[in-house]
């Protein structure tokens, strides 16, 4: 039987563009915030995990919180970066030989696509140079098909973003706080059909920090411990039509959401319909769109019904990304997904404010990013 | 201007009709978009070339309406720059991703049958043309 795991502590630094402050200076802020939250010290903390992108050593921040000796492992893993952080520090918990940790994520992007050498993601030189190396592409032609095979409108793209927006302008932490209107957001230059500018989010920079000890000493740092239930992290398998592949066999199989999703309800006894809140990867509108089905929360193509009757909002049946996602927040990569966490453990306490989820007793995250890498979380009181 | 291949042994070339050098498994079968020497199926490391059909269906598809961002791409960029379609085009054995000659809404659909050609995309340090593989409507005509 393997211990139960309790995040007792929560921080995060704002989401956005900020000129001057360093990734690990951000991430020192989240750190200092999540130990505020739990009631402990810096030096109470027996290990940490950190996940970045750009930050080579995110490590380098106890240079900021203090040189306590302690075991840091710094780990990447594409968008899935903070959930494998997340991933390892619990189960380090889980082997009992720390009782205290905290995982990180901080990231300092440059605006714009991401950009990258194709041969370190196994792909050859030709493929970026003739211009096929882009994420932003894959995402328009996943969609594009998922709503030729399931009749998904272009209007449902917009009320994906108009949401998130709504969500967004409820959120101090958030870096778009403008909500906008389903016209502006269709009439934006088209990127890749049917796939506007502002049908994606932005890398940009942020922090977050989560601080985990076995659910037996959760009390005595907080009276609203929220238990991990399950996290799991999968990568694609052969037949998953996935992002930066210069061809696909003709074999077809699910993505590697759906198998981080299955294996997570399996560990946490829990079903999609016990989740109360939910916060997916809408790096674009399309994404979540599609994530909503490969997390178990509808049938293919139900999405159309469920946007134009609101069901998604704060308010609604099952309110997804509460916090406006990646498409308020934008994405530094190492943080995004403890931002997820940050917002359920806040809407699983009832301190969620204006975006407060009545009775939220179960909420879920989930990653998803190149090359074909997938992270879930479940969480509950 | 001399026209250069953007890679060797991608696609038969100079060639009236070319086609795509693939790999194939000689333990399992399954075939590769470009030729690799290992198989993602079973592991094996037995393969061979293997030459694929000029013809399939479109399976999936968009635009790519903006430059992309240079380093890596090394085509046509800033004020020059052409959108182009890109996407998924079933040759019966594999699916292959490519370049499209068109990215019109109006043209592409799921099931629209294309055909391989060679264009080309951007001019090397030398001054050549260099040319890559795409597909082209069938409708359009075999220009």
């Amino acid at each position: 039987m393997s211990t139960d795991v309790a995040i007792v502590g929560v921080g995060l630094h704002p989401f956005g563009r900020f000129p001057g402050v360093s990734g690990i200076e951000m991430g020192a802020a989240a750190i200092r915030l999540a130990l505020a939250d739990a009631g402990v010290a810096w030096t109470d903390i027996g290990f940490a995990f950190g996940g970045s992108y750009e930050i080579d050593n995110p490590d380098a921040v106890v240079a900021l919180m203090g040189l306590t000796g302690i075991p840091f492992t710094d780990v990447y893993n594409g968008c899935a970066t903070a959930a494998s952080a997340l991933t390892q520090a619990a189960n380090t918990i889980r082997l009992g030989e720390h009782r205290l940790g905290i995982a990180v994520g901080m990231d300092k992007h440059l605006p714009g696509a991401f950009s990258a050498d194709p041969t370190s993601y196994a792909c050859p030189a030709w493929y970026g140079a003739v211009g096929q190396f882009i994420t932003t592409k894959f995402f328009g032609m996943k969609i594009n098909k998922y709503m030729t095979d399931h009749g998904i409108t272009e209007q449902t793209l917009a009320r994906v973003v108009t949401k998130n927006l709504r969500n967004g302008a409820l959120n101090p932490n958030a870096f778009r706080r403008n909500p906008m209107s389903e016209e502006q957001v269709l009439g934006s230059p088209m990127l890749n059909h049917p796939l506007t500018q502002y049908m994606f989010c932005s890398p940009d920079e942020g922090a977050a920090a989560v601080v985990l000890c076995p659910a037996e000493d959760a009390h005595r740092y907080t009276s609203t411990p929220v238990y991990l239930r399950a996290t799991t992290v999968r990568t694609r398998r052969l037949g998953a039509f996935e992002v930066h592949s210069p061809w696909l066999p003709m074999e077809e199989t699910v993505g590697p959401t759906v198998d981080a999703s299955r294996a997570a309800y399996e560990i946490a006894g829990i079903g999609p319909d016990d989740v109360d809140v939910v916060q997916l990867q809408d790096t674009d509108a399309g994404a979540e769109i599609i994530h909503l089905a490969e997390n178990g929360f509808c049938a293919d193509g139900d999405q159309e019904r469920l946007y134009a009757d609101g069901e998604l909002e704060i308010g609604g049946r099952l309110p997804v990304n509460t916090d406006g996602g990646l498409i308020a927040n934008g994405e530094p990569i190492g943080a995004s997904g403890l931002r997820q966490v940050h917002e359920i453990v806040h809407q699983l306490r009832g301190q969620a404010g204006d975006r407060q989820v009545e009775g939220a007793r179960v909420g879920y995250t989930q990653l998803y990013g190149a090359p074909g890498t997938a992270g879930v979380s479940i969480l509950s009181l | 201007m001399a026209q250069v291949p953007v890679a060797e042994g991608l696609f038969t070339w100079p060639s009236e009709e070319p086609r795509l050098i693939g790999g194939r498994c000689s333990d399992c079968g399954i075939v590769t978009f470009p030729f690799q020497g290992s198989c993602p199926r079973c592991a094996s490391v037995e393969m061979s070339e293997h030459f694929l059909a000029r013809r399939g269906r479109l399976w999936a598809w968009t635009s790519q309406s903006f430059p992309p961002p240079a380093p890596p791409y090394t085509g046509v960029g800033g004020k020059e720059f052409v959108p182009f379609g890109v996407g998924f085009v079933e040759l019966g054995d594999v699916k292959v991703e490519a370049r499209l000659t068109t990215a019109d809404p109006a043209v592409l659909h799921p099931g629209l049958e294309m055909e391989l050609d060679v264009v080309p995309f951007g001019t090397d340090a030398d001054g050549n043309e260099v040319v890559t593989f795409a597909f082209r409507p069938l409708e359009e005509g075999n220009r």
